[in-house]
């Protein structure tokens, strides 16, 4: 179906399947449960799954594929980001403006990055990128505040034309009048309380969107070639490929997906700022990929997920949730488990996520897939153990 | 004139930090052949080495003054660090007061010892891995770090004096023949200059000079015929790599009275200390000292008004932007080796 | 007029004559042997032939074009195929797809946008692909990681990779160094098959007489950076310059 061979197919209807019921996946602890601040399935959230899934699935084509590290995607997300502010402030709050300009301009920007960044590879593309990323952002807090508003961020005032803004439109982006902020169903069913948002799905239905392109590209000659520039550049080109405009495309498409994000980002809530293209958010996106594992195609979109997921759910670990959970040791040692656990949970967030970046790079460079796999492996040899022990124990 | 020179001089400090930072970065990456992203937390460890000290110095006995009440009425609870207690209050005052040159003294054998255990903890195992990866778990260690000083030392920054005698400003102008005013100068900074010249000097003199120096030069340019001699190069680069760390700690205990130490100052001076790098060439030492007061003086020149108003934004960007050229035009930087990562 | 022709090639490198004059012309459908000495220029003169150094003057024409300061990709895709002297091959990917990539790149271009199309769905060029594998004898292997082949297998993949592209000249930097005397024979004969297959001109660069003279047809000899001799490989043998250089040296 839709040029994918049946194993493909599968496995597109099982991420389909996962990112819709994602509102009742996530949501597995009844409210008021002691456990219920483990869901995730709140509209916020689910939306910057979705998003920062989409930014990383494209991140993922350049340094999955082509193994060219960039290091300044996030003036893309930055990118996408304005430009559908501006369309808010110029025209209205429909998205259906802003979005195509952001993936349009981010792709522009991103041909003008692409072709001199690409000239170097290894560390020097690395650090061109940056340095390109950091110009982005320094002009953005500074010359081009007419443009980006400077530190306070883009957002619509009153006093702003939007020339198609109707009598009636909603004021807050929306999708045609489907309002991104809105929940279209809230069901309690049986002390679990689920939400059904509007932005959630729109950013959803692009996300499956955006994976179904990625996984066409990965089984594209396209892809294959790209896989190529990683293996062997100089046996590329004696092969009669120049490889320069291969990675210049896939440094296109991913700027076009981080443009994409940003967009979406924008489209969630109306504002952009232009922290959103500091290097530690292209170093985060550069995180979400390795530990979901690069180059493989559902590995960005767990990691993202997994950075997303435990930025909300541990930094809301305080001390009395941990006094709570470890009531029952004696008072002592409660107060030692806590004290040792403190620093690795709400603010100390970021601790956790540098020393789990490390411990993937070191022992899992495969990232969580090849976690899975080793996992799966693991478990397929112990049924093939269990089988044969079986054989060789007759029933007694 | 005298605002061409104020300028340079406005670029020397920043410039020293630069080209401390930059020196350790380019002699881990030409001793070792990894990308340190890193060296900006051990910058910033550094500062806060500073910050410690001074804490250590005023740690205080509390001592009960019953002559006289504190506003509530109770006795008044006088707190009198140990160091006036111990050594009177002349020289106790003055020991707090030079506590961050004193800093030094405490971070040399901190900042090696923490070089040595990331290059034999983490650092060693990441010598055949690809460049992406030792970029990666660096990125890794660097945000570890600058977590476990936050931990400690809270998210602001901390302000942290330069001893009373060097506040004041150095009048340049009257000592040059201007006007008086023209050129003035804080004295902190002329203090950091020379310092980081010293420590530069002792670098290239620890090079230059010493045996050690001479098989680690060696190894620099060719490493595989100097582990044929039969020396074992391996536990010179692992002092080497302390002998960075300390550098860019040394340059953080310096800069702390120039910019309050806080915990992501590392993750700041990184990026501009790797574009210094890339500029000077890497692995080139005298390429990196150059670069680092390079750049920080035609940041300084950027932030003119007279450049400000014919370009605007220039002084943000105008380090990025060299190094881009630079990159382009000559990838192995000014006084790069040929052939030395030039694709 | 030979398919290559070179003429009046000089490169110095600073104060070294790498190449000094050299004239050669290699004849369409011939196995060609470029010999000489260590240091006697022979991969200066390959690396001119492929594009990646340029000469201080003379030319380089092949088929009637000139190959001077052409790109590798463009010069193989005029027709010039390069075997390395070790195995150059895409180690991150599979049997089949090291050799489907030359296969697009014949068809395609250098550089085609085709980012929607499926591998699977390429059926002929998966079938030349396969006839390939098959005659160089690696169709059992097609879905093995090219990394963790030996190397004789990869070097078997190599010149697979090239021959599917059907080059007009072939070129090979010293085949067979570095390899065992068994695995050594097995490429005579596989390039012995290759050719008495198909119409295909290889210009050979070697060290290894056994080699040069069980393939050549014709050999130039190569010292100091100038040809020597070029002659068939009988009279090459016999041939008093030829021992003095080369031979005598050699064994001397």
């Amino acid at each position: 179906m839709l040029g994918l061979d049946k194993r493909d197919t599968k496995f597109l209807w099982i991420v389909i399947f996962l990112t819709l019921a994602t509102p009742v996946l996530l949501q597995p602890f009844p409210e008021g449960s002691a456990l219920a601040q483990f869901n995730a399935g709140y509209p916020d959230l689910m939306q910057r799954f979705a998003i920062f899934g989409i930014f990383a699935i494209g991140f993922n084509i350049l340094f999955g594929l082509t193994g060219y590290l960039s290091f300044g995607h996030a003036a893309f997300l930055g990118i996408g980001s304005y430009s559908v502010v501006w369309m808010y402030k110029l025209l209205d709050y429909n998205v259906i403006w802003g979005l195509p300009l952001a993936v349009i301009m981010s792709g522009i920007f991103a041909l003008g990055i692409g072709y001199i960044s690409l000239r170097r590879s290894g560390i020097y593309f690395s650090i061109l990128t940056l340095a390109f990323a950091q110009m982005s952002f320094a002009l953005a807090y500074s010359v081009l505040t007419p443009l980006t508003n400077g530190e306070t961020g883009l957002q619509v005032y009153t006093s702003d034309k939007q020339i198609l803004m109707g009598a009636t439109e909603p004021n807050s982006p929306h999708f045609f009048g489907i309002v991104m902020r809105d929940n279209f169903w809230q069901p309690n069913i049986g002390g679990w309380q689920f939400t059904f948002n509007n932005g959630y799905y729109f950013c959803a239905i692009i996300a499956i969107i955006a994976f179904y392109i990625s996984m066409r590209i990965f089984r594209s000659p396209f892809g294959m070639m790209l896989r190529a520039v990683k293996s062997n550049q100089q046996r590329m080109s004696y092969t009669g490929l120049s490889p320069r405009p291969y990675t210049l495309a896939a440094f296109v498409i991913s700027g076009m997906y981080a443009g994409l994000a940003g967009g979406l980002l924008a489209s969630m809530d109306p504002l952009a700022g232009a922290e959103r293209m500091q290097w530690t958010a292209s170093g985060e996106v550069v995180l979400m990929t390795i530990l979901g594992g690069a180059g493989t195609l559902l590995g960005p979109v767990l990691g993202a997920g997994f950075i997303k997921y435990f930025e909300n759910i541990f930094s809301k670990i305080n001390d009395n949730v941990l006094h709570g959970w470890f009531s029952f040791l004696p008072d002592g040692l409660e107060d030692f488990v806590v004290a040792v656990i403190h620093p690795f949970v709400g603010k100390g967030w970021h601790l956790t996520l540098g020393l789990l970046f490390m411990a993937v790079v070191i022992f899992l460079p495969g990232g969580l897939v090849e976690l899975g796999q080793r996992i799966g492996r693991l478990f397929s040899r112990k049924a093939a153990e269990d089988e044969t022990t079986a054989d060789v124990k007759p029933a007694e | 004139m005298d605002a061409i020179l104020l300028q340079i001089l406005n670029g020397l400090d920043k410039g020293s930090a630069y080209a401390l930072i930059a020196l350790g970065l380019t002699l881990i990456f030409g001793t070792l052949g990894v990308v340190n992203f890193a060296h900006g937390a051990l910058f910033m460890i550094g500062a806060f080495c500073s910050v410690t000290m001074q804490r250590i110095l005023t740690i205080s006995k509390v001592t009960i003054d019953d002559t006289k009440t504190d506003f509530l009425g109770n006795p008044l609870k006088v707190e009198t660090p140990y160091a006036v207690d111990w050594f009177g209050p002349d020289l106790g005052s003055a020991i707090i007061d030079w506590s961050v040159p004193l800093a030094i003294l405490l971070a040399i054998p901190v900042m090696i010892a923490i070089g040595f255990a990331m290059e034999r903890g983490l650092i060693k195992h990441f010598y055949k891995r690809p460049h992406a990866d030792q970029i990666l778990v660096t990125f890794g260690l660097a945000i570890v770090l600058q977590e476990i000083i936050k931990y400690f030392y809270g998210a602001n920054p901390i302000p942290t004096p330069a001893p009373a005698h060097f506040t004041g400003s150095f009048d340049f102008g009257v000592w040059l023949g201007f006007e008086p005013n023209a050129i003035i100068y804080p004295l902190w900074r002329l203090v950091y200059f020379i310092f980081s010249l010293i420590i530069i000097g002792a670098v290239f003199a620890f090079l230059q000079l010493t045996t050690f120096g001479m098989v680690v030069r060696a190894g620099m340019a060719d490493r595989e015929t100097v582990g044929l001699l039969g020396i074992n190069i391996n536990k010179r680069f692992t002092i080497m790599f302390g002998i960075a760390a300390a550098v860019a700690g040394l340059a953080g205990v310096m800069y702390a009275p120039i910019n309050s130490p806080n915990y992501h100052m590392g993750m700041d001076f990184l990026v501009l200390s790797f574009v210094v790098v890339v500029v000077g060439g890497m692995g080139s030492l005298s390429g990196a000292v150059l670069a680092g007061f390079l750049l920080g003086i035609l940041e300084s020149f950027a932030s003119m008004n007279e450049i400000k108003s014919l370009i605007p934004g220039i002084d943000q960007i105008i380090i990025y932007l060299i190094a881009i050229v630079i990159l382009l035009t000559r990838p192995r930087g000014l006084m790069g080796r040929k052939g030395v990562m030039e694709e | 007029m030979g398919i290559l022709e070179v003429k009046g090639v000089n490169k110095r490198f600073g104060g070294l004559q790498a190449l000094g004059n050299v004239n050669l012309s290699i004849q369409e459908n011939t196995v060609h042997a470029i010999i000489g000495p260590n240091g006697a220029g022979k991969s200066t003169l390959l690396n001119v032939l492929v594009g990646k150094l340029i000469p201080d003057t003379g030319s380089v024409m092949f088929d009637g074009q000139s190959v001077l300061g052409r790109k590798p990709h463009e010069i193989n895709q005029m027709g010039i195929s390069r075997v390395f002297q070790t195995p150059e091959i895409f180690g991150d990917l599979n049997v089949m797809e090291n050799v489907l990539i030359p296969c697009f790149a014949k068809r395609d271009g250098s550089f085609r946008m085709h980012a929607f199309e499926s591998v699977p769905n390429e059926k002929d060029l998966i079938e030349k692909a396969e006839q390939m594998l098959i005659d160089v004898k690696m169709i059992d292997k097609r879905k093995m990681h090219a990394a963790s082949m030996s190397r004789g297998d990869k070097r078997r993949l190599e010149m697979a990779m090239c021959l599917v592209q059907e080059p007009r000249l072939l070129l090979l930097d010293e085949p067979t160094a570095g390899m065992a005397r068994a695995d050594t024979n097995n490429t005579i004969d596989l390039l012995k098959e290759i050719k008495a297959k198909r119409d295909i001109t290889m210009a050979i660069i070697e060290h290894d007489m056994h080699v040069v003279f069980s393939l050549a047809e014709r050999i130039t000899v190569l010292a100091q950076g100038t040809p020597l001799v070029e002659d068939s490989p009988e009279n090459i043998k016999g041939h008093p310059k030829v021992q003095e250089a080369y031979l005598g040296q050699a064994h001397g």
